[in-house]
């Protein structure tokens, strides 16, 4: 994996010591809060509805067991023993005491890690693929890029203040399992007569107003990455609206004067700059590409493995759901699923990340990756390991098998936390997933994505869910709106609206009969709830969420 | 005509902890807030949130909350200032957890 240089560390060490400065300053009364707030703003520290909290940037989702032991340490020592994963990939302290801060921080850059540009309107943290570097469908793997552009972008004079938050998101298959098409630059590798390039698509994104990404370049040559970013940045940096935080947003910028005006203004903008990138940008990339090569893997036989999965029901099940193809046969990706039955999406103990931390060192080439879906994934282990991997994760509560299923619900953390909240999404995916595992409904029903959102900034991806959940304040009641059809994958789609929310107690029962109307509505057990929705389209569904109305009509 | 003014009172969060605190009659702050002073006048809520708002050094982002009064002292007449009362619901922490509810 990528390690810092020395530049790195001493700019990391750097801001940590300014930031302990700034605390201080802060808790003498020679800061005001105003001018306190956009500096703990650039370090990742917010401050929510009961606490602070202190968001940690885990680039592209790679990190090593030294790092996770670390984030187990900083939790127990300084957190109330857990951290929240996110969709961005990142990690989420919620009760940090802000005297503690600069201490925090510093542990983590013990670690070479750090909260540096998680928030404020800066290019956030890049991310990728969680499988990359180890998925069978992969062209190349993606972070090497992600990291480029992750240097480049770090304190880029020019890009400090832009008009708002811009965030990037990199795949090497065609198979999307980055959201890239959610983002505000989606670049997926690909290859044209044998040279390497990226599709490149620009203003996705989703909040208050969804919007797909759409194609600004089929082909974008590997080595003109950097100059045709930044092209599209500086093109955005000139038009973005900064009168209005709501239209800001790149999405906006393309949706307003069409993607191709942007295309024509990002090329012309490409051509004057392109001769300033000399190569060297290439060089750095070579040097990073060393550095995520794929650990050295032994050949290992998988008579064990194959003996325990015709043998374990419980074993072959989890198989079935959290173990996808590696590039090697003899070698699996395990997903681990942070969403047992009725916890919180995401959350995982010290203890449990001691445990994860240790099966990293042991098993897999000390080797974790966090997935936008809030899961935490060991890319490259033997499949001979498997059985004494799933027992040890069983010990720890960390065997759900649900990958993938209904109840592998992503989930922002809502009015339970979050200052901007319209109302709780986590208690609603506890009790959704309670309930499937009640009813032992959800490998019948198998892939579908439920995503949740505490507000209309749609943390929680829900947009793009097969069946999207949008909490909001009706006259101070919380009430949850369905959409249906949402894609996050290389199929992206926006959900559609059913109609009026449902009452907290009843959003449960509509999910249930929404899956319900799907069981019946089947062709076959291998159409999924999202073919389904295709073929068939919103109408039954809506019949099955408000019966009533059907009644009404046909009286 | 201006609305009925509805009863208020002043909230934050602890610079310290970040947690939420409420305004007392005393000036101190309470982080019970049966114990913050119910502002039923319009003037006076204002006057008493320039108070808070001049308190930087204890008092981040005070603004003014609905609350109902009752015998037993101000209550939330929200949700959110329900939950800012409790905690998360996910796990018994915050103030659910600190206080003898
Ligand atoms: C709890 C503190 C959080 C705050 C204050 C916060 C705030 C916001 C805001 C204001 C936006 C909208 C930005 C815009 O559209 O310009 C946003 C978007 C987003 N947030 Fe958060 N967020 C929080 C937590 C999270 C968490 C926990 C996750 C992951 C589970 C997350 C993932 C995202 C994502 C993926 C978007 C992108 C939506 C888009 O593409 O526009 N956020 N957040
Ligand atoms: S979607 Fe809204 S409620 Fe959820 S974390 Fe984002 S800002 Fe908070």
């Amino acid at each position: 994996m990528y390690h810092y240089s020395d530049f790195d560390a001493a700019f990391v060490r750097e801001r940590v010591a300014q930031f302990r400065g700034q605390v201080e300053r802060r808790i003498d009364g020679s800061l005001t809060e105003d001018e306190f707030k956009p500096l703990r703003l650039m370090n990742g520290l917010y401050l929510q509805l009961h606490a602070y909290m202190l968001r940690v940037a885990i680039p592209y989702g790679t990190l090593n067991g030294r790092q996770m032991r670390q984030l187990a340490m900083i939790a127990k020592r300084w957190d109330k023993g857990y951290g929240h994963f996110t969709t961005r990939q990142n990690i989420q302290f919620n009760w940090p005491k802000l005297a503690d801060v600069p201490d925090m921080l510093d542990a983590l850059a013990d670690v070479e890690m750090h909260a540096i540009q998680t928030s404020g309107n800066t290019i956030r943290n890049v991310t990728a693929d969680h499988f990359a570097g180890a998925a069978g469908d992969e062209i190349a793997d993606p972070r090497p890029y992600a990291e480029l552009l992750r240097q480049w972008s770090t304190d880029h004079p020019e890009f400090q203040f832009l008009p708002r938050k811009f965030k990037v998101a990199v795949t090497g298959a065609e198979a999307d399992r980055a959201v890239i098409r959610a983002h505000d630059i989606g670049l997926q590798i690909v290859e044209r007569d044998g040279a390497r390039g990226f599709r490149v698509f620009v203003g996705g994104g989703l909040g208050r107003t969804p919007m797909i990404g759409k194609v600004l370049r089929d082909f974008l040559p590997e080595e003109d990455l950097l100059p045709y970013s930044e092209a599209i940045v500086s093109v955005w940096n000139l038009l973005g609206r900064r009168d209005n935080k709501y239209k800001a947003r790149i999405k906006i910028t393309v949706h307003e004067h069409g993607v191709e005006e942007i295309s024509r203004l990002v090329e012309e903008r490409f051509a004057q700059i392109r001769p300033n990138f000399s190569g060297v940008d290439q060089q750095m990339l070579a040097a990073i590409r060393k550095q995520f090569s794929l650990p050295d893997l032994d050949d290992r036989p998988t008579d064990g493995f194959t003996a325990a999965y015709d043998s374990d029901p419980v074993f072959r099940s989890w198989v079935d759901t959290n173990v996808t193809a590696h590039r090697r046969d003899d070698h699996a990706i395990v997903s681990i699923s942070l969403k047992a039955h009725g916890a919180t999406p995401g959350d995982a103990t010290s203890e449990q990340m001691e445990v994860m931390a240790a099966l990293a060192e042991g098993f897999g080439h000390d080797e974790l990756r966090i997935s936008h879906e809030q899961n935490v994934i060991l890319p490259h282990v033997a499949r001979a390991d498997l059985p004494t991997i799933h027992a040890t994760l069983r010990e720890a509560g960390l065997a759900t098998a649900n990958i993938g299923l209904a109840s592998d619900i992503i989930a922002c953390p809502g009015m339970d936390y979050c200052a901007l909240a319209t109302a709780r999404s986590i208690p609603v995916a506890q009790d959704i997933a309670t309930r499937l595992d009640a009813l032992k409904v959800e490998r019948d029903v198998g892939p579908l994505k439920i995503k949740i959102s505490g507000c209309i900034n749609a943390c929680g991806h829900h947009h793009v869910g097969h069946i999207g959940i949008l909490g909001l304040d009706r006259a101070g009641v919380e009430n949850y709106q369905i959409t249906l059809g949402g894609d996050g994958t290389e199929d992206a789609a926006i959900g559609t609206r059913t109609g009026p929310g449902f009452a907290y107690d009843q959003i449960v029962p509509a999910v249930e009969r929404l899956i319900d109307c799907y069981l019946d509505l089947r062709e076959d057990p291998s159409e999924t709830f999202i073919q389904a929705y295709r073929r068939v389209g919103m109408g039954p569904f809506k019949s099955a969420l408000y019966p009533e109305k059907e009644a009404a009509r046909a009286a | 005509m201006s609305r009925r003014f509805t009863p208020k009172v002043v909230t934050a969060n602890h610079l310290m902890e970040g947690d939420a605190i409420w305004l007392c009659e005393d000036d101190s702050w309470t982080r019970d807030m049966s114990r913050a002073e119910i502002l039923e006048d319009v003037a006076h809520a204002d006057l008493r949130l320039l108070h808070a708002q001049a308190q930087p050094h204890i008092a981040v982002g005070a603004y003014l909350a609905d609350a109902e009064p009752t015998p037993k002292g101000p209550q939330p007449t929200h949700f959110r200032e329900a939950f800012r009362t409790r905690g998360p619901s996910n796990y018994d922490h915050g103030k659910q957890a600190e206080a003898d509810l």
